[in-house]
């Protein structure tokens, strides 16, 4: 009976329990592709921009094939399995091209390379040997400073307290939901704060947000009131999608407080200012 | 104030629904506070994630096997099931079912019943066929009792009256009962245990779900934590159990492991109270139990889930409620916006097979695809991977076979097209590059309203540059641009 339920402990901070991630990673490689992602692209491009340079700073260097777009993931949650995959395919074209290793700043971009796109092409065998080629070489960016290039930050900047958001596919399909703070923990000067249902979604979702507008809003607005409420004077994320879910939802309650792509921040933290705007 | 679903009809206006549930305050802090603390029961059920996963994995192992060997083990459990002298009828849809479960409460000239909980009986909506047949069926379980007085269906196939609290209860049993109002809990339950105690002496027919039906012992196993389980299957002088034919397991042995899974998994309790396991009406020389036991087996559109290979991995599950109760949709919406009798992710994919897929066409859509249910779920049931599928499903060409029952709801030659001029921008680099250079270059054009997005979000602007531009201006000047 529901009532029994009352008196327990309210779930103030549930954090998916902490698992070492089990994925082997190769030694550093000189060069890396950087797929940008859509929403990068257009939205947070600076955040691609400090990502190249956080690259280029452990001596990787970083190409951008110029034929990249999306990485197909729109038209495949919505169940347009052929467009998904068309998109796909083009994509794998252009990744193959240099073979290198492929960094991606955003967990849900990384998440489709690696999961779903074995999911579009099983039916293909021998572009399946390509794509799973793919998913082998695809790192989330903070899974590849961390964990290949083994980065160690040394903050410049003043003391702050920030929010970290993870993306529900960097914590479920990409196993990299404690890379970011693990990154973070290098910062002195920083001090991670959690907020009330850490591990819930922001209700982005992609398409959901505007299929389902009413539930998709009131995920939103719940996550933006935990962030504000946690103390932090800003919230960072490695995924795009939240970013423009949560700034966006934001900015239409005129609040103050923001989100900011954790490459930026960190870019920021260790030079200590931002150098990813545009000249 | 709670949502009311008529009972029989469903309407497919899940937005709508969502949206009044959305706007009840009361509601949506009744199901965060029991869906955070059944969430922590959980994760404190599980301590060690090791053994969780092996777990996990396990039940997975013995699902998928018995199901892989379906017919064959529900073959030998009904021979087994008539050795030991319960009586086994088959149900191919919910009317069927009713009917014999009716039959036999004729044979016996009965005219109450007493339920303990059972899901598989509110998919074939029991209390009112029976009802329109003269006959009483009384819910026994204190979460199902509560629904079934205040006319409502169950919000949770766990906890049943889990969308009220005190107060609301003890103003039911105050306006249907008569009862002093209190918010007492514990005088609450003794209100409702004075009532059902009377009723299990007095009925003539007891009914109840099945948790496993083990077919190598015919034996029906079931788990509950009121007592009222073992009440309605041993005190009436005739049990019948219904169930899905999804719930055969092989041997006791793989029961155990299941069990742990469920209980721990539902309301993180190493146990329940009760495990009730069932193996035949009452012996001569036995003082109580039933003259008579039937299990009523019930498929409803399951062998539709189990011809397909991908779909049938939706019958691995053991009814836990653990995707629910961590789903960040349903605790905002609650049970009852999903009208149906399964709400929740395990709903949203277990629904299409039962009911058809147009008759749930925003199902699929209704989540953020965030992974929480798969995460949790006991039996690994890739719920994510499966509504992504029937996304694929609702929006095939309706003229077309379709895989699903009522596949291709969503069907709109207007978002078809969408897509399609979508994927020539992302296939077409120098098509995609001009998109992003008028994006950009006019930016201060970019619309105030963007549909949907904008009733919860500042309207989004490009920015000044692309990365496309920005990386390629970078990459020149440090002369780490690809050949």
């Amino acid at each position: 009976m529901s009532q029994l339920f009352y008196d327990a402990a309210p779930n103030a901070t549930r954090v998916s329990p902490e698992r070492e991630a089990d994925r082997h990673y190769p030694e550093k490689s000189e060069a890396v592709t950087l797929f940008g992602t859509c929403v990068v692209d257009l939205f947070f491009p600076e955040a691609g921009l400090d990502a190249i340079r956080l690259l280029e700073r452990e001596g990787v260097r970083v190409h951008f094939p110029q034929e990249q777009s999306c990485c197909g993931q729109p038209a495949w949650t919505s169940g347009y399995r052929d467009e998904a995959k068309a998109v796909a395919r083009k994509q794998l074209d252009i990744l193959d091209r240099s073979g290198l290793p492929v960094v991606v700043p955003s967990g849900s971009c990384a998440g489709m390379f690696r999961h779903h796109y074995p999911a579009l092409f099983a039916d293909e065998p021998d572009t399946l040997k390509r794509v799973e080629a793919l998913a082998e070489r695809t790192f989330e960016l903070t899974e590849f400073l961390l964990k290949v290039c083994k980065v160690q930050l040394a903050d410049r900047g003043a003391p702050s307290r920030i929010a970290l958001h993870t993306s529900c596919s960097a914590r479920r399909e990409m196993n990299t939901h404690l890379h970011a703070r693990e990154l973070l923990q290098q910062l002195e000067g920083v001090e991670r704060v959690d907020h009330d249902h850490e591990s819930e979604c922001c209700g982005f979702g992609g398409t959901f947000s505007v299929r389902m507008p009413e539930v998709s809003g009131a995920m939103v607005k719940d996550k933006t009131r935990s962030l504000m409420d946690s103390g932090a004077v800003e919230m960072v994320t490695a995924d795009g999608g939240c970013l423009m879910n949560i700034n966006g939802s934001l900015e239409k309650q005129k609040q103050n407080f923001r989100g900011r792509h954790l490459a930026s921040f960190l870019w920021e933290r260790i030079n200590g200012a931002s150098a990813g705007e545009v000249a | 104030m709670s949502q009311r679903i008529p009972v029989t009809e469903l309407t497919p206006d899940f937005r709508g629904r969502a949206e009044e549930a959305l706007a009840d305050g009361q509601l949506r802090e009744n199901f965060r506070v029991a869906m955070d603390s059944l969430m922590t029961k959980r994760a404190n059920a599980f301590p060690d994630a090791d053994e969780r996963e092996g777990l996990r994995e396990l039940g997975n192992r013995i699902k998928a096997g018995a199901l892989s060997r379906l017919p064959d083990l529900l073959e030998q459990l009904e021979q087994k099931l008539t050795e030991n002298g319960i009586k086994v009828h088959w149900a191919e849809t919910i009317e069927e079912a009713n009917n014999l479960v009716h039959d036999i409460i004729e044979a016996r000239k009965g005219s109450q019943v007493v339920k303990g909980k059972s899901m598989v009986s509110e998919e074939m909506e029991m209390n009112d066929y029976l009802a329109e047949r003269g006959i009483e069926c009384l819910e026994s379980d204190m979460g199902e009792y509560i629904v079934q007085l205040d006319n409502e269906k169950p919000s949770h196939i766990i906890m049943p009256a889990i969308h009220k609290n005190a107060r609301q209860v003890s103003k039911l049993f105050h306006d249907k009962l008569g009862e002093p109002e209190t918010e007492d809990v514990n005088q609450l339950i003794q209100i409702g245990r004075r009532t059902l105690r009377r009723k299990f002496m007095e009925a003539d027919v007891g009914v109840s779900g099945v948790n496993f039906a083990v077919a190598e012992t015919g034996t029906l196993l079931l788990v509950e934590n009121e007592g009222n389980g073992r009440m309605s299957t041993t005190a009436p002088p005739v049990h019948i159990a219904v169930t899905g034919i999804e719930k055969v397991v092989p041997n006791l042995r793989d029961v155990v492991p299941l069990v742990s899974l469920l209980t721990r998994s539902a309301l993180g309790q190493p146990i329940t109270t009760y495990v009730n396991l069932i193996s035949g009406p009452r012996k001569p020389d036995e003082l109580d139990g039933p003259e008579e036991v039937h299990l009523v087996l019930l498929d409803n559109g399951r062998t539709g889930a189990f011809a397909d290979a991908q779909m049938r991995q939706t019958l691995n599950c053991i009814r836990c409620g653990a995707c629910m109760n961590h789903c960040p949709v349903y605790t905002r919406v609650g049970g009852h916006t999903y009208g149906e009798v399964y709400p929740g992710p395990i709903g949203k994919i277990i629904t299409p097979h039962m009911a058809g897929l147009d008759k749930v066409p925003d199902h699929p859509s209704a989540s953020s695809l965030c992974g929480a249910c798969g995460e949790v779920c006991p039996v690994k049931i890739p719920i994510p991977e499966l509504l992504q599928r029937l996304r694929q499903e609702n929006v095939k060409d309706p003229e077309q076979p379709q895989q699903v029952k009522g596949g291709g709801a969503k069907y709109s030659r207007t978002e078809r097209w969408i897509w399609r001029g979508w994927q020539m921008l992302n296939t077409r680099p120098a098509l995609y590059r001009s998109f992003l250079w008028a994006a950009t270059r006019f930016r201060a054009l970019a619309p105030k309203k963007a549909g949907p997005w904008t009733e919860n979000h500042s309207a989004p602007v490009p920015a000044r540059r692309s990365l496309h531009d920005l990386a390629a201006r970078h990459l020149d000047q440090n002369g780490g641009r690809p050949s």
